[in-house]
């Protein structure tokens, strides 16, 4: 394939604190006594859509960070404490004009009812730029922060045993119940079911208003919301996927699914799988996004990109793990792997910064004119809606009369 | 003799919205769900110097008859969403949301606001109501019926409980030193446990101490128990009491109940909702107010309005024509579900009485009677009118300003910011320039870690 006639990449990144390396907040450019501010969240998203990149995403947690699954892991030498991912983006939203925004939403201890409203929202105020990223907490102390069940302590090692397969394989059947009742929602108002007749003094035609009587295994919700329809219809709900149990949540439920290959065979077989789960799920016809995830130390020369992993490395006293590949090189050596990758199948990038004040502005100034040069990213966005950026049209309503 | 200085007034702002009294049928009338109608209302209350705005809740849709009521707008965003985007196209004012102790976690709750109040710096207010029914309920994975006297002990342990959790953070955890690599000055910041009768929670709440330490608290309950609630803990009191005399009873007993939990009278702040129309004349603006009253209540809306009564469909009778001749059911209440202003009417069988008799007096259709009977509003007249009585309202202690709630979207404030509160700040009695960057500045609350010290030194 030439790369002429490559479709263009989509490209998103990933927002989390001072970026994705724990010392991340040790670089002198890192502001992290600013994390808590509106106008750090406002200068990275700003920063993201100067690349023209067609979302950014808000990473969250019902607990203080920890790098143990089963516990607080008590370090102090790392970012602890974070704001709503919700609201951030919404407080971002009415500052920025063409990106996606695409906050994190845990499942497993929040009313659907409340999340779906709240994205709703996001939508209106973003003008149809909002998205959800659907998370699960098997965190036993983030559950102790509700009081509402108990989880196993499981660590992540324990996870992929029969008894952490069992649990993940609970939270993800529920929240695929979550995300069906959120869409269900975002559909149980008609795109014209506000009529304002003056003649009858009736505001909206209830007959455009649908119940959604959703009843399952883990709750039951009726609607509809109280909140409209909102602008794209169905904002985008995209999922994080390792391994099968959230592979059929993304080819379920998701127009996006991020994944984590670590080469191009590895990208090729797993793009192969969650094909494969969307057709047994009747939904192969319908367009589903895979981007693959990518951790990236990006600087103009491959030493340098190298040499800052090993220094961040040397102050956090360990070297960094991620689940995802992580890249450390020049942008044309990050474009050339990107287009490898879609080669195999995956339709965009998720990146996440190892640093965001250093490697934010690096994909969005670097990189990004690099893709640009050889035809493989927008040179200017050409839709108003996320959906649009992504290809995607706008959903008919479900519960609309055919 | 120097007489006591004047006070100052508090101004807020009701987006109006899922209510009776917004009026969605005049051409002027906008969007009541669009970004752009929020921020012009916003901006309004802003560059009036308004304290405050103030959304209102309902958590499902209301129904009459077993239907969805279509009459009113219907349809509203999600508070703390709203709220947060409204926070960046304004830079002081206050942004209070209504939000419901039955149908949410305090955790969760709590760092919506903690978060709400860090990315407005500092301008975040809660008015803390709670429910009572099963039909919302239907709505939300925990349900939510609760009988009747547990539906404050669960409310006042939420809001304690929140409480708990916004202070488990003290200010000064977060070192970030980059040359010495400490983040976080201790491990174990934001540390909590909860044992109590609604809530056992424990861990590390995880959004660090907010601008104002806590959201400012408003309540809204008029019972017995809803007053001593406030008394206990409250900043404000979103009250119904905007005619004078009731202002002044109202104004009287809460404050009168402050002594007790070892609170001053500025500790708490008394602000009724009030709905106003203004005219060039007092005669005009009475015009104007009567043309308001019948574009509120339509011909549909009077039926529906005379069903809460008869508590039985009367959707066969002419608006237009008399009142029913046959009486109100008087079994349980199957008419309408979802709204709280239903169970007024005490004596159903008395009111039908009574109104059939003014009716028949006045030679006043259903629609007539519904008009002259519901709530008229609060200010009518001129600027200079309406500057003047509000003004006496507060220093006659019927209240410590009001919240007001226009009835077009998004632009029913624009004519009071305009010309009422040119005229209040003439008189010296509402601010020309914000002069603190947070709520709490505005409406003369301490911080609550100040308030705490001041107590522990007394």
């Amino acid at each position: 394939m030439s790369s002429t006639s490559a479709s263009p990449l989509h490209l998103a990144v990933a927002l989390d604190g001072t970026g994705w390396h724990p010392a991340s907040w040790r670089e002198p450019a890192a502001r992290p006594k600013e994390l808590f501010t509106a106008a750090y969240w406002a200068a990275l998203v700003a920063e993201a859509e100067h690349g023209l990149l067609d979302f950014v995403t808000f990473e969250d947690g019902l607990g203080l960070q920890s790098t143990r699954y089963d516990a607080p892991d008590g370090r102090t030498d790392q970012v602890r404490g974070r704001l709503d991912a919700v609201l951030t983006a919404s407080r971002v939203a009415p500052l920025t004009r063409h990106i996606g925004l695409v906050p994190t939403v845990i499942a497993t201890h929040t009313e659907p009812f409340h999340l779906s409203k709240a994205i709703a929202t996001l939508d209106y105020v973003s003008s149809g730029r909002a998205g959800l990223r659907v998370q699960i907490s098997g965190r036993p102390y983030e559950a102790d922060h509700f009081g509402r069940r108990t989880l196993s302590p499981l660590t992540f090692a324990e996870l992929r045993g029969p008894a952490g397969q069992a649990q993940v394989t609970e939270l993800f059947d529920e929240a695929a119940d979550y995300v069906e009742v959120i869409r269900r929602l975002w559909d149980s108002w008609e795109d014209d079911a506000e009529i304002r007749d003056v003649a009858t003094g009736r505001f909206i035609d209830r007959d455009k208003l649908h119940y959604i009587d959703f009843e399952g295994g883990h709750f039951s919700v009726k609607g509809p919301s109280i909140t409209p329809r909102p602008p794209q219809g169905q904002p985008l709900v995209t999922a994080l996927a390792h391994q099968t149990v959230p592979y059929r949540l993304v080819a379920r439920q998701a127009d996006l699914g991020y994944v984590t290959p670590h080469d191009a065979d590895d990208a090729r077989r797993i793009v192969a799988e969650v094909r494969a789960e969307q057709e047994q799920a009747g939904r192969s016809a319908e367009p589903l996004h895979l981007f693959g995830d990518l951790v990236v130390f990006l600087d103009d020369d491959q030493a340098a990109a190298e040499d800052r992993r090993a220094r961040l490395d040397e102050l956090a006293g360990e070297p960094y793990v991620s689940d995802a590949r992580t890249f450390a090189g020049t942008p044309a050596q990050l474009a050339d792997l990107l287009q490898e990758f879609a080669e195999a199948g995956l339709t965009g990038f998720r990146l996440r910064p190892a640093v965001a004040a250093h490697d934010l502005p690096a994909v969005s100034r670097r990189l990004v004119p690099e893709l640009q040069r050889r035809g493989a990213f927008r040179t200017a966005y050409e839709a108003d809606t996320l959906r649009g950026l992504l290809g995607l049209a706008r959903p008919a309503n479900r519960y609309s009369a055919a | 003799m120097s007489s006591k200085p004047l006070k100052q007034i508090h101004l807020a702002a009701h987006f109006p919205g899922v209510n009776n009294t917004t009026v969605w049928s005049d051409p002027e009338a906008g969007s009541h769900i669009e970004f752009s109608s929020f921020a012009h209302f916003a901006r309004t209350a802003e560059r009036a110097k308004f304290d405050f705005l103030f959304l209102a809740e309902g958590l499902r849709l209301r129904e009459q008859g077993g239907h969805i009521y279509d009459l009113d707008v219907v349809g509203r965003p999600d508070t703390f969403t709203i709220l947060a985007a409204l926070a960046a196209v304004t830079e002081h004012l206050g942004l209070a949301g209504t939000i419901n102790s039955t149908f949410n976690e305090p955790y969760e709750v709590a760092r919506q606001f903690a978060s709400l109040d860090h990315l407005s710096g500092g301008r975040s207010a809660w008015n803390v109501v709670t429910s009572w029914d099963a039909f919302t309920g239907e709505n939300f994975r925990r349900g939510g019926f609760l009988p009747q006297e547990e539906r404050y002990s669960r409310a006042k342990e939420f809001l304690a409980t929140a409480g708990e959790l916004l202070d488990a953070w003290h200010g000064d955890e977060i070192v970030a030193d980059q040359a010495s690599g400490v983040f976080l000055r201790d491990a174990k910041a934001g540390s909590f446990v909860h044992t109590g009768q609604h809530f056992d929670i424990h861990g590390q709440f995880d959004v660090p101490r907010s601008p104002q330490g806590r959201p400012v608290i408003f309540q809204a309950g008029d019972s017995e128990e809803g007053r001593e609630f406030a008394a206990a803990g409250a900043d404000a009191i979103f009250s119904r009491y905007a005619a004078l005399d009731t202002g002044q009873a109202f104004y009287a007993d809460v404050k009168g109940r402050l002594a007790k939990y070892g609170r001053r009278s500025d500790q708490l702040l008394i602000l009724p909702a009030a709905t106003f129309v203004l005219g060039d004349t007092d005669a005009d603006a009475e015009e104007r107010a009567r043309h308001v009253r019948r574009a509120q209540v339509s011909g549909a809306t009077a039926l529906k309005h005379l069903e809460f009564v008869w508590n039985r469909d009367l959707s066969s009778y002419d608006p237009e024509g008399p009142l029913p001749d046959v009486d109100p059911d008087v079994g349980d209440d199957h008419i309408s579900k979802g709204r709280a202003q239903v169970r007024m009417y005490r004596d159903p069988l008395a009111t039908a009485r009574e109104w059939r008799e003014l009716a028949a007096a006045n030679n006043w259709s259903i629609r007539d009677l519904v008009i002259h009977t519901g709530n008229r509003q609060t200010f009518v007249g001129s600027p200079a009118t309406v500057a003047r009585t509000i003004n006496e309202f507060v220093q006659a202690d019927a209240s410590d300003g009001f919240i007001l709630v226009p009835h077009i979207t998004p632009g029913g404030l624009d004519e009071f910011a305009d010309t009422v509160v040119p005229l209040l700040q003439e008189q010296g009695v509402f601010r020309t320039e914000y002069e603190g960057p947070t709520l709490r500045h505005h409406l003369g609350l301490a911080h609550p870690d100040d308030e705490r010290a001041e107590r522990a030194a007394s």
